[in-house]
């Protein structure tokens, strides 16, 4: 069974996140970027799979030099190859253009699953797993929280309202995780080691044979980023225990209504 | 010249850290009331190879270097100094002079088991008599045809408790008296005639255990001499050379402990309308305490690079051990201060700080004895 995983490197989750003067992006000193967590999932169930079927697994992902860490920690936890698509253009793309140099790269090796994480938690999109089974004409099922291979197909489970859709589904196929499916593991020293020695496969998006038309053939342009606004300041409540604790029932009703 | 970690370093620290954030820091606290860690630590450790950090691959290790180990060691105090103090022996104390001195067959018995953390591994080299004059000590060994018979108290053993695999530090030529005619054995637990002693109660790291190892007409096979007869003072010093690296490491850590939990109190808490961090008497303490903790790894990580580059480092693993052990309880007697009365409170972490940073001036040398081999190397007396 071969495995590809597309990994993304985004911002550290509790990082303190600074917009760019120009708005155009974030300011990017002093941030850790780790790899995306959604992300670290597919790569763990990716290395089961491989575990117990035999195979491969490769890692794909598209980004700046410093994105080469998050395909090591990958490679750390135990992936066999990786590729790392680095192109001044990525910049410009909008995520169906970045979809398509991804589905080239994808294209470029053997594979039986593609799997992805269910979302990036930098840009919330979820848009490349369900356009990566677009544009290479297979079948999906995202946020899966389950995974069974059988012959030729896989059973898929899926967290939805009030229950738990089953789905079966023919290989190849392209399935985003949800956190749930399993507990990533920690690379083991060996690991680190073995990842430090494996090359990455850098290519340029024309390396890939992508024609992606002019400036980009982007479709979606951004106009700008503004951080969320402020958090008012929280409220003291001051008095007796039971005075208090009656306002404070009454502005959770009246003023947050969570009650 | 760089002073900067390398791509697999930075990924040891974030694999360590995330492992010592979420497994171990929620029952540091824990971990101290009750002077118990969960064993299955130790196999996770094991699994991760952090139970044998520089041993090659073909041992069962990780294959790293001290650097890495540097790393490991001081993620892992920063959350909890105890279980360091285990790790440290493991790898220092047992798993190197195990690789450093061992036959192949002993290699192969003894390293796959302690690297992956499937045994636990102690040095016994104090006894009652003997603790920073370690040359003085006076177990003996005999030889006995087939086997050595060793008899002598060791005391303070780290790690005793659960110990498997121990390395015995005993007298061989019982005419001599100094570090002459010291040999190394390794004994295992269940040996006829070996036994834990009394296991001591203590101000800090209390979840690792510290006991009496006794060995009473203890009859190890021949093939147990760890290393030439007569060569095991040899064998202890250059042992300890990497372990101080490892206790500098620790205290980097539980300095790292005191200075970050120091910062999150007194960016909260409030006196005189304000929070206590836009004090500048609580400022130059946190400035300090940072200054002190950057010199110190840049010791350690000084020392460890010499050590890997196959050079002595005798002097550096000394100065390293010396100045960060000090900056450790420095950076908790000031953490203490900064929490104010709650520093002195069990509820709060800096007082476990305080009383586990005592230990790394303590153990593997006491800052005298650092000193001693500093002062040695600097005026190249004898
Ligand atoms: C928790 C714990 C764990 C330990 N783990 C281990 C272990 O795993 N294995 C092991 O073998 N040992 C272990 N030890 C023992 C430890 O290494 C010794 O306690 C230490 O080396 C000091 O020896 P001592 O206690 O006999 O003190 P002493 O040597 O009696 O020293 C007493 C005081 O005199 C000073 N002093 C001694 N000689 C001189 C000198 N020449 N000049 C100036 N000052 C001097 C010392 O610095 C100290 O301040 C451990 C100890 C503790 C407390």
């Amino acid at each position: 069974m071969h495995v590809v995983v597309c990994v993304k490197q985004v911002p550290d989750t509790e990082a303190p996140i600074r917009i760019r003067p120009d708005g155009q992006g974030v300011d990017e000193s002093g941030l850790t970027f780790v790899m995306n967590y959604y992300d670290e999932h597919a790569v763990e169930e990716a290395i089961r799979i491989k575990e117990r079927a035999g195979g491969t697994v490769t890692l794909i992902a598209a980004g700046p030099a410093r994105a080469a860490e998050a395909l090591r920690a990958g490679l750390a936890m135990g992936a066999d190859q990786a590729i790392h698509i680095q192109d001044p253009a990525l910049d410009g793309l909008d995520h169906l253009a970045l979809a398509r140099v991804l589905t080239a790269a994808i294209a470029s090796v053997p594979y039986d699953l593609v799997l992805c994480g269910k979302l990036a938690t930098d840009d919330n999109a979820a848009v490349i797993g369900p356009a990566l089974a677009e544009f290479l004409d297979l079948p999906q099922a995202t946020a899966v929280t389950r995974l069974e291979l059988g012959d030729g197909t896989a059973t898929a489970h899926r967290e939805v309202e009030g229950g738990v859709e089953v789905l079966e589904i023919s290989l190849p196929a392209v399935v985003t995780v949800e956190r749930n499916i399993n507990e990533p593991r920690y690379p083991s020293l060996p690991g680190i080691m073995r990842a430090k020695r494996t090359p990455i496969t850098v290519k340029t998006i024309a390396d890939l044979g992508v024609d992606l038309g002019g400036s980009g053939a982007a479709r979606v342009r951004l106009l700008g980023l503004a951080p969320p606004p402020a958090r008012p300041p929280g409220r003291m409540l001051e008095g007796e225990p039971a005075e208090v604790v009656r306002e404070l029932v009454r502005l959770l009703r009246e003023e947050a209504r969570v009650l | 010249m760089e002073f900067e970690l390398g791509e697999e370093h930075r990924l040891v620290q974030a694999t360590v850290r995330e492992w010592a954030t979420s497994r171990l820091l929620p029952i540091a606290a824990e971990m101290d009331r009750t002077g118990r860690y969960p064993p299955e630590l130790i196999r996770e450790l094991g699994d991760l190879r952090l139970t044998g950090v520089f041993i090659p691959e073909a041992y069962g290790g990780g294959g790293m270097d001290t650097i890495s180990y540097c790393i490991v060691i001081e993620e892992i105090a920063r959350a909890e100094a105890a279980l360091a103090a285990v790790l440290s022996v493991q790898n220092s104390l047992d798993c190197y002079p195990i690789f450093a001195f061992g036959t192949e067959a002993q290699r192969r018995r003894y390293l796959p088991e302690l690297a992956r953390g499937r045994k636990i591994g102690c040095y016994c080299l104090t006894e009652p008599t003997s603790g920073s004059d370690a040359a003085s000590l006076r177990t003996t060994a005999r030889d006995d045809g087939d086997h050595w018979v060793l008899d002598g108290t060791k005391i303070f053993v780290t790690n005793g408790v659960e110990a498997e695999i121990l390395i015995v530090y005993a007298r061989t030529e019982p005419g001599e008296t100094g570090s002459r005619g010291i040999s190394a054995f390794i004994a295992e637990k269940g040996d006829p005639g070996l036994s834990v002693g009394k296991i001591e109660r203590k101000l800090g790291i209390h979840a690792s255990s510290t006991c009496e190892i006794v060995l009473d007409e203890c009859r190890l096979p021949k093939d147990r001499l760890l290393g030439e007869r007569d060569r095991g003072f040899h064998i202890a010093m250059a042992t300890l050379d990497g372990g101080r690296i490892g206790i500098a490491a620790q205290a980097l850590g539980i300095a790292r402990a005191a200075m970050e939990d120091a910062i999150g109190y007194a960016r909260e808490r409030r006196q005189f309308g304000r929070p206590i961090a836009e004090f500048q008497a609580t400022q130059w303490k946190i400035a300090d305490m940072a200054t002190r903790i950057q010199a110190g790894r840049l010791l350690t990580y000084r020392a460890a690079w010499m050590r890997d580059q196959g050079r002595r480092h005798t002097r550096e693993a000394s100065m390293a051990k010396l100045f960060a052990s000090e900056t450790a309880m420095w950076a908790a007697t000031q953490a203490v201060q900064i929490y104010g009365g709650y520093g002195y409170i069990q509820d709060y972490p800096v007082e476990r700080h305080f009383r586990d940073a005592k230990i790394t001036e303590i153990y593997e040398g006491t800052s005298e004895i650092q000193r001693m081999v500093i002062a040695r190397h600097v005026l190249g007396a004898s």
